[in-house]
C-alpha cells in the first residue's frame, strides 16, 4: 500500500519515530515512516544502547528498590545544572513509568537481573540490546500496517497550516501533505561540517558513535521553518574512544575503558592529565573533552595494565620494548620513554613496567549533541512566540537537549526518545482525527 | 573455496563481543565468554559447543554485516564447532569426512539399506520373504535373528565407541582443571538440567529464530520431540531384546505391550520431530547460517526422520507381505545410522553435554566467588 496523503509522516525511523508510528497507528492514524537509512542499518542510535531510565514507585521484576518522580527530576537538575525545560522533563518522567509495559505490549523483552547482570535501581536492560527492540518495534508497526520508507529522505518542509513535505527517495522526489508531522530525524552529529561550525577544527577528528545518517537535515528544516532551537550548538557528549575504530557507527565497543589502568600522552609525548583521578563513569566524558581540546593521544599500558583493564574490542598494538612500541604507534621513543619514566616515578598504582607494552590510539567520539529544537508539552514544535505548532511534533533526539541542555544520564536517551515519541504520535492522531471531525 | 582459518576469525569477533555483551541474556555462551580473557583454541571449542545455535544474537546484533566489523557469531562458531568435531574424530581419520558430511552420511545410509536388501534377498527364500508372516517369531523367519543382532551390535558397538572416545578426548581438552568432587556434585544436576531442558535454545525466554523477527520455542519443541522420540525407539528395541532373548518371548508382541507402544510413539516423534526441523531449515535466512556445515545436519535429520518412519511402516505391515522387504529397509537404515554417528552431526550432543558441564562447574565457581567477595564487602 502507497499512501500519499496519510494521517501522520513520521521523519526517522529510529526509536522515537517507531515509537510514535506505533502511538499513531493504535490511535487510528494511517501512519507513513520515513527512514533515511537502507533496511539493514535502519533504527538510528538505539540499536547501540542498551538500558533505559524509568520511574517506578516500587520494586518491579526488573528494577529493585523505588525510583519516584522527585529524584529522577533531582538527578537530571544535577546533571543540567538546571538547564532543563521542567515541565517537558516531568511530562517524560511520568509518561516513562509504563514504558515497560508498552515496549511488552510491542513484543519488547527485557533481561531480567540476575546472572551476570546486577539489579539496577534506576534503569532496566533490553535482552540483547537496541538492536533487537528496534526489530520488534519495526514487526509491530507492520502488524499495525505502518507503511515504511526506507532509504527515504526527508529533505523539505513548508510549515502552516498546509503542512507540505518533500521525500527524496530512489532518485524520486515525492511531495505529501499529511495532516501532521512528527519530526524523529535524531540530532545532526553526522554532518562534520556542521560539527567543525559549531565545535571547531577538532571535529574533523571526532568518530561519530552512532548512525552516518544523523545529518540533522530535519533539524535544518525545522529550525528554518522559524522553530525555536534548545540546548547550545557546540556542546556535545564526548567519550574517548580508539581511533582505529569507524568513523560511523562504532557504537559502545571502541569506547576506551582501560584508561585508568595506563599512561596518557599526546602526539609528542606529554601526559594529558591524570589517568587515575577519577573512576566513575563520569571519566569517561572527562576524557573525550580533553582528547577534543588538546588533539589525540595515546594510551600506553603494560602487562598488569592491560590484565585488569577489560578486554577491548580492538587488540591493541603491542611491543616488547618502549621505543619498538614508539615506532609502531608513531611516537617520538625518547618522549615514550622519559614520559614511562616520569610516570613510574610519580608511584601510582598503574605503572609502565611489564612487557608486553600495549598502544591504544584515541581519538574523541561524539555520542550526541546538545543542540535541536523546543517542544511544548504535548511534544508540538515551539515557533518563534513560543506556541507549539498545531501539527508539528517532534521527539527523541531531535528535541532531547530541551530536557538535557548539558550533561547525560545513563539510560536517559532512549526514556526521552520513547515517551515523546509516544506523546507525540497520539497528540499527531489525535490533531488529525479532531482536525477532520471539524471539516 | 579453501577452508577458512576459523580460531583468528572467532577471536576477533568474540573480542568484540566481550566488550559489548549485549547477548549475554540469550544462553551461556556468553556468560562463559565474559569470564574468559584470551581464548586458547580449546575455549573457542568450548565456547562453540555451548552455542546452540538460536540465532538470536545475530539478528540482535548492532555490528552484524554490512557494518565493518561483519560480526557473525552464530555462523562463526558453528565452523569453529564442526571443526572440533574434525580434530577430536575417532578413529583420527573421520575427521577429514566431517568436511563433506552431507555425502558421507548419505552415503553409508544408503550402503548400508542396499546391503541389508541385497542380503535379505539373497540369504531368504524368496517364498518366505514375500510371504505374510504373522505369529511367534514371525520377524525372524524373514531375516535370522543372529544376522539382525549382529549387524546391529556390531553397528552399536562400533557408534558407542567413536562417539565415545571422541567425546573423551574433547573433555580432555576443554574441562577445568583440579575441580573438587564438592563442585562436581553440584554442578552435574545443573549441566543435566541444561541438557534436558535444551535452556540454551530459550533464547532467554523469547526463543529461537529462523529469521529476524519474533522468536518461538518451536525449533526447541521440535528438538525435544526428536530426542524423546528416539529415546523411546531405543527402548522399544532394548525391551524387545530382553522380551525376546531373556524371557524367551517372541516377537512380534502386541499392539498394545510396552516395546510396541514405545516404538509407536518414539516413531512418531521422531519422524515428526526430524521432519519438522528439516522444514525449519528450508524457512531460515541464510545469514547466520555456516553452508558448509547444513549438509551433514540436513542428511542426518533425513536419516532420522526416515529411520523413524520405516520403523512405523514396519509396525504398519507387520501382517502383510510387505513385511520383509520394509524390516530389510528398516534395519539397513538402522545400522546406517549407527555406522555413520562417529562421522555425523550427532557428535555435536555428547559435545555439548561436555561443554554443558564444564559451564556448570564455572558458574558454580563464580557464585562461590561471589558469595566470599559478598562477605568481604560487607565488612
Ligand atoms: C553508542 C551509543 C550508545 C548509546 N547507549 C544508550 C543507552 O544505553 N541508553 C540510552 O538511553 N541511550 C543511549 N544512547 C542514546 C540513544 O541511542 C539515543 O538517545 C536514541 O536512540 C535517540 O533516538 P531517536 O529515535 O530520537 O534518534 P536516532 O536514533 O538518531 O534516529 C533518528 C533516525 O532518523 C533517521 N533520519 C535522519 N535524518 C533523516 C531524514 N532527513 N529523513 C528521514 N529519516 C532521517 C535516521 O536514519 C535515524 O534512523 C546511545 C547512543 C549512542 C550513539
Ligand atoms: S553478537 Fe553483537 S550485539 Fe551480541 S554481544 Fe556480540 S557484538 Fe554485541
Ligand atoms: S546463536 Fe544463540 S546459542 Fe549461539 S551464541 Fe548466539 S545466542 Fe547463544
Amino acid at each position: 500500500m502507497i499512501i500519499l496523503d496519510p494521517d501522520v509522516v513520521v521523519a526517522g525511523g529510529g526509536i522515537a519515530g517507531l515509537s510514535a508510528a506505533i502511538a499513531a497507528g493504535r490511535a487510528g492514524a494511517s501512519v507513513l515512516v520515513v527512514e533515511a537509512a537502507p533496511k539493514a542499518l535502519r533504527g538510528g542510535n538505539a540499536r547501540h544502547a542498551r538500558n533505559l531510565r524509568l520511574m517506578h514507585a516500587a520494586p518491579t521484576d526488573l528494577m529493585p528498590g523505588a525510583y519516584d518522580e522527585a529524584e529522577f527530576l533531582a538527578d537530571l537538575g544535577r546533571v543540567t545544572e538546571g538547564e532543563t525545560d521542567r515541565a517537558v522533563a516531568l511530562r517524560l518522567i511520568r509518561a516513562s513509568a509504563d514504558i515497560p509495559d508498552w515496549l511488552a505490549g510491542c513484543g519488547v523483552a527485557f533481561q531480567r537481573p540476575g546472572g551476570s547482570l546486577p539489579p539496577s535501581r534506576k534503569t532496566a536492560y533490553f535482552l540483547g540490546g537496541g538492536k533487537a527492540v528496534i526489530n520488534a518495534l519495526y514487526q509491530e508497526a507492520a502488524r499495525l500496517g505502518v507503511t515504511v520508507w526506507h532509504a527515504a529522505e526527508l529533505v523539505g518542509l513548508t510549515g502552516g497550516r498546509d503542512l507540505a513535505i518533500d521525500i527524496h527517495r530512489a532518485d524520486q522526489r515525492y511531495t505529501l501533505r499529511p495532516g501532521a508531522l512528527v519530526a524523529a530525524a535524531g540530532g545532526h552529529q553526522a554532518d562534520i561540517d556542521w560539527l567543525k561550525r559549531d565545535f571547531g577544527p577538532a571535529a574533523e577528528r571526532f568518530a561519530i558513535r552512532g548512525t552516518p545518517f544523523d545529518t540533522g537535515r530535519v533539524l535544518r528544516r525545522l529550525l528554518e521553518a522559524g522553530a525555536r532551537p534548545a540546548g547550545v550548538p557546540g556542546r556535545g557528549h564526548l567519550v574517548a574512544v580508539d581511533a582505529r575504530g569507524p568513523r560511523f557507527d562504532g557504537g559502545i565497543v571502541t569506547r576506551v575503558e582501560a584508561i585508568p589502568f595506563g599512561l596518557v600522552i599526546d602526539r609528542t609525548g606529554n601526559r594529558l592529565d591524570d589517568e587515575a583521578a577519577d573512576r566513575a563513569r563520569t571519566h569517561f566524558a572527562k576524557w573525550g573533552r580533553l582528547l577534543a581540546e588538546r588533539g589525540d593521544a595515546v594510551l600506553i599500558l603494560d602487562a598488569d595494565g592491560e590484565r585488569r583493564a577489560p578486554v577491548p574490542a580492538l587488540e591493541p598494538i603491542r611491543a616488547a620494548a618502549l621505543d619498538e612500541l614508539a615506532a609502531k604507534v608513531g611516537l617520538p621513543p625518547e618522549a615514550l620513554k622519559a614520559a614511562a619514566t616520569a610516570f613510574n616515578a610519580k608511584g601510582s598504582a598503574a605503572r609502565i613496567a611489564t612487557p608486553p607494552f600495549a598502544a591504544i590510539p584515541m581519538c574523541p567520539g561524539l555520542t550526541f549533541t546538545h543542540f535541536g529544537v523546543a517542544v511544548d508539552e504535548a511534544m508540538r514544535v515551539r515557533m518563534p512566540d513560543g506556541e507549539g505548532a498545531a501539527n508539528l511534533f517532534a521527539a527523541g533526539a531531535i528535541m532531547a537537549a530541551c530536557v538535557l541542555g548539558r550533561g547525560y544520564l545513563a539510560g536517559l536517551g532512549l526514556t526521552i526518545a520513547i515517551a515523546s515519541g509516544r506523546l507525540a504520535g497520539e497528540a499527531a492522531a489525535q490533531y488529525v482525527r479532531s482536525r477532520d471531525a471539524r471539516t | 573455496m579453501p577452508e577458512p582459518d576459523t580460531a583468528p576469525e572467532a577471536r576477533r569477533i568474540l573480542r568484540i563481543c566481550q566488550a559489548c555483551m549485549y547477548c549475554e541474556g540469550f544462553c551461556a555462551a556468553f556468560p562463559a565468554l565474559g569470564r574468559l580473557r584470551d581464548l586458547s583454541e580449546d575455549d573457542l571449542d568450548h565456547l562453540a559447543s555451548l552455542c546452540h545455535g538460536c540465532r538470536d544474537c545475530y539478528f540482535a546484533c548492532q555490528y552484524a554485516a554490512p557494518h565493518v566489523f561483519d560480526v557473525n557469531v552464530p555462523r562463526t562458531l558453528a565452523r569453529v564447532r564442526q571443526a572440533s568435531y574434525a580434530k577430536h574424530a575417532w578413529p583420527r581419520g573421520l575427521g577429514g569426512l566431517f568436511r563433506s558430511n552431507g555425502r558421507v552420511v548419505a552415503l553409508s545410509a544408503a550402503v548400508a539399506v542396499v546391503l541389508a536388501l541385497a542380503a535379505t534377498l539373497l540369504l531368504v527364500p524368496s517364498e518366505a520373504l514375500f510371504a505374510a508372516h504373522r505369529g511367534e517369531g514371525a520377524f525372524y523367519q524373514v531375516i535370522p535373528w543372529t544376522v539382525m543382532a549382529g549387524a546391529a551390535a556390531a553397528a552399536l558397538a562400533w557408534a558407542c565407541l567413536g562417539l565415545g572416545l571422541a567425546t573423551a578426548s574433547f573433555w580432555r581438552a576443554i574441562r577445568p582443571a583440579a575441580v573438587p568432587s564438592r563442585v562436581l556434585i553440584r554442578a552435574l544436576p545443573q549441566a543435566m538440567a541444561d541438557i534436558v531442558t535444551l535452556r540454551n535454545l530459550a533464547g532467554g525466554g523469547t526463543g529461537c529464530r529462523e529469521a529476524e523477527g519474533t522468536g518461538s520455542q518451536l525449533r526447541r519443541a521440535l528438538h525435544q520431540s526428536m530426542v524423546a522420540g528416539l529415546g523411546l525407539c531405543v527402548l522399544a528395541t532394548s525391551v524387545a531384546g530382553l522380551y525376546g532373548h531373556v524371557f524367551g518371548w517372541q516377537a512380534p508382541y502386541p499392539v498394545l505391550s510396552l516395546p510396541v507402544l514405545s516404538g509407536l510413539i518414539g516413531g512418531v516423534l521422531l519422524t515428526v520431530g526430524a521432519a519438522g526441523l528439516m522444514l525449519l531449515k528450508r524457512r531460515a535466512a541464510p545469514e547466520p547460517l555456516a553452508p558448509e556445515t547444513l549438509g551433514g545436519e540436513a542428511a542426518m535429520l533425513a536419516l532420522l526422520a526416515a529411520v523413524g518412519a520405516t520403523g512405523l511402516i514396519v509396525l504398519a505391515v507387520r501382517d502383510t507381505a510387505a513385511m520383509g522387504a520394509a524390516l530389510a529397509l528398516h534395519l539397513g537404515l538402522v545400522v546406517g545410522f549407527l555406522a555413520v554417528l562417529p562421522a555425523s552431526k550427532i557428535v555435536h550432543a555428547p559435545f555439548r553435554a561436555a561443554a554443558l558441564l564444564r559451564d556448570a562447574i564455572e558458574r558454580q565457581r563464580a557464585t562461590a566467588e561471589t558469595r566470599r567477595n559478598d562477605g568481604r564487602n560487607e565488612r
